[in-house]
């Protein structure tokens, strides 16, 4: 790792990645190769390791056996209301966090940490009744609330780390010029801010897109389910149908695969910023 | 909002500047406009929070000490410790918190070797590294819960590629039902969260070596340092905060973290594949919600006090 590389060296490690790399995609390249099979031959013998032949079957059976058009829309629906509003709100406490210095802070941080260490199934009975009492069970945006109290303490941290990148100088010269607080905030440091925004909209948006048991235990009519709920149900049948299963799962992982993949510079520099300069 | 002051920042790198006056802000007295500016920008966070996290989590913690089903919300006594008496006399309390144990070392300690291995080999720059980490990093893009259904399928005993792999290797003559034998099916899912949490600690671990400064390791080098003694000696003991809170974290995450399980085996079969977690789900999905919470805080019982002691045992070596 340090001094000159000597070529064996260069040629091991390209090995030991090539290998990891090989293994991390493995499984996305079999639900795909799964996805694409006739329905006939994904159980057959021997295995094939390229769909012969290719097939949209099972892309067709999700869209019209099951309402897989519907659950993606509400996915996306709820997906993305949920991380904007998380991604704005929390924007103004990672800044008020990132800027101040006040009696608590410490104290909030502490909270804000809490919640991704304690089991989130003794909050999911409560939750439940109090969606009941506000009537927003099988709603959408009673579902919107929830995600976004969820994404709100990570993404206030990971925000706070980028805001303490940016120098205050700028938001001080854009002051002494007039400018408000508020209005500093969002014409000067946000522009600046842009990929950290992006990236921290982005992971909440694929959390929200992921999560599971709150939808499971809220969304109970066929209209209002999200994916992870629709999915729940195919696997909880008692014979599971693979090929229409692959191609929900491949569904489900492309979108956030290609969203990850665009941010995952920003992304890996808001989850370890904290965690290094700490 | 202009009368609010800002915060010392020390620990920006920041050379050629004077350091901020540490503690000017802090120690001025509270004001209300100053409480107010601030309240103003943290309310929409503390108001969610509050009432979406932590009340049901306080409500939650509540329902530990009654009789509290989903079917019957008319009657929900207090009960004491009753819930909690329940779990302990059941035999399957004590399989579970076994296999907890299994699932958080069995799935950490891969996990640190292998991210500890990948991000040395990616700490050089080379061409396509950015592309390298999009392609290496996309489990993180993915539930845990669809990563079980995944390794479900390959793990699966008459179709499943694994078996094929294994045979095609010569490793085995029949096929092995991974999910149907209890031993198995536990290896089965571990591999699996192994798969999925090295990324985590590849982009820790990696970002840590690259707060290492460079002259630390030429002067190694110099001193005729070999390159593994370089490691043990100078990069690990430079990161070992690092390390160790990153450890800590992620065996409070992996404790807490049943999604795999649940899709992979439903914590089947027999029960056999279940953590403290993803039993609760079984609770949850009776309406049983007094049981899952019970269950729920003796999972906060047990974590804050490894991570008392865990915190201690660091302590205490520092010291010495």
């Amino acid at each position: 790792m340090i001094g000159t590389t000597s070529v064996p060296t260069k040629v091991l490690r390209a090995v030991l990645l090539g290998l990891w790399l090989v293994i991390t995609l493995f499984p996305l390249y079999w639900i795909l190769v799964t996805s694409f099979k006739d329905p006939g031959s994904i159980a057959a013998f021997p295995l094939r390791y390229l769909p012969q032949p290719w097939s949209l079957a099972n892309y067709v059976s999700l869209f019209e056996n099951a309402q897989f058009g519907t659950y993606m829309r509400n996915s996306l629906l709820v997906s993305l209301t949920a991380a904007a509003a998380a991604t704005l709100i929390s924007l103004l406490s990672a800044y008020t966090l990132a800027r101040f210095e006040f009696r608590g802070k410490g104290a909030l941080l502490m909270a804000f940490l809490i919640t991704q260490m304690i089991p989130a199934f003794i909050a999911l009975g409560p939750l439940y009744v109090m969606m009941v009492d506000l009537q927003l069970v099988d709603r959408l945006g009673g579902l919107v609330l929830l995600y976004v109290a969820m994404c709100i303490p990570f993404c206030t941290i990971m925000l706070r780390g980028f805001f303490e990148n940016v120098p205050d100088a700028l938001e001080e010269a854009a002051m002494v010029d007039g400018c408000s607080r508020l209005s500093a905030l969002f014409r000067v440091i946000v522009p600046v801010m842009t990929p950290g925004i992006m990236a921290a909209f982005i992971f909440n948006f694929v959390n929200c897109w992921n999560e599971l048991f709150l939808s499971v235990t809220l969304m109970n009519s066929d209209a209002n389910k999200t994916i992870p709920t629709a999915l729940n149900g195919f696997i909880s049948s008692f014979n599971i149908e693979w090929g229409p299963m692959a191609a929900a799962a491949v569904l489900t992982i492309v979108p956030t695969m290609v969203m990850f993949a665009l941010a995952s510079r920003w992304i890996v520099e808001g989850l370890t910023s904290g965690a290094v300069k700490g | 909002m202009a009368v609010l002051d800002r915060a010392p920042r020390g620990h920006r790198p920041n050379p050629g500047r004077t350091p901020a006056p540490v503690g000017r802000s802090s120690k001025r007295p509270f004001t209300v406009r100053r409480g107010l500016g601030l309240l103003g920008f943290l309310a929409p966070a503390l108001v969610f929070v509050a009432i979406f996290t932590y009340y049901p989590l306080l409500k939650g913690s509540q329902m530990a000490f009654q009789q509290w089903n989903l079917f019957d919300l008319r009657n929900t006594p207090f009960v004491g410790l009753a819930n909690f008496r329940t779990l302990l006399a059941n035999p399957t309390f004590y399989t579970v918190l076994e296999h907890s144990v299994v699932w958080v070392v069995g799935s950490i300690v891969p996990q640190l070797l292998i991210g500890f291995g990948l991000a040395l080999l990616l700490r050089r720059h080379f061409r396509f590294r950015g592309v390298y980490q999009a392609l290496a990093f996309f489990p993180w893009a993915v539930s845990g819960f669809l990563i079980g259904i995944l390794f479900r399928w390959m793990f699966n005993g008459e179709f499943g590629v694994i078996n094929d792999l294994l045979r095609k290797a010569g490793l085995i003559d029949t096929n092995i039902a991974w999910l149907a034998d209890p031993t198995l099916a536990m290896f089965s899912v571990v591999v699996a969260n192994v798969w999925y949490g090295v990324t985590f600690f590849t982009i820790m671990i990696l970002a840590a070596l690259q707060s290492v400064p460079d002259e630390l390791i030429e002067a190694g080098a110099l001193d005729g340092a070999g390159k593994v003694r370089t490691l043990f000696f100078i990069v690990i003991p430079f990161i070992r905060t690092t390390l160790l809170l990153t450890v800590l974290l992620r065996v409070i995450w992996v404790f807490n973290f049943p999604e795999i399980i649940y899709g992979m085996t439903g914590g089947g079969p027999a029960e056999q594949t279940h953590i403290v977690t993803s039993w609760m789900i079984n609770f949850t999905s009776q309406g049983d919600y007094g049981l899952a919470s019970a269950l729920g805080l003796i999972v906060v019982g047990v974590l804050v006090l490894f991570t008392s002691f865990y915190l201690l045992a660091l302590r205490e070596r520092d010291a010495r």
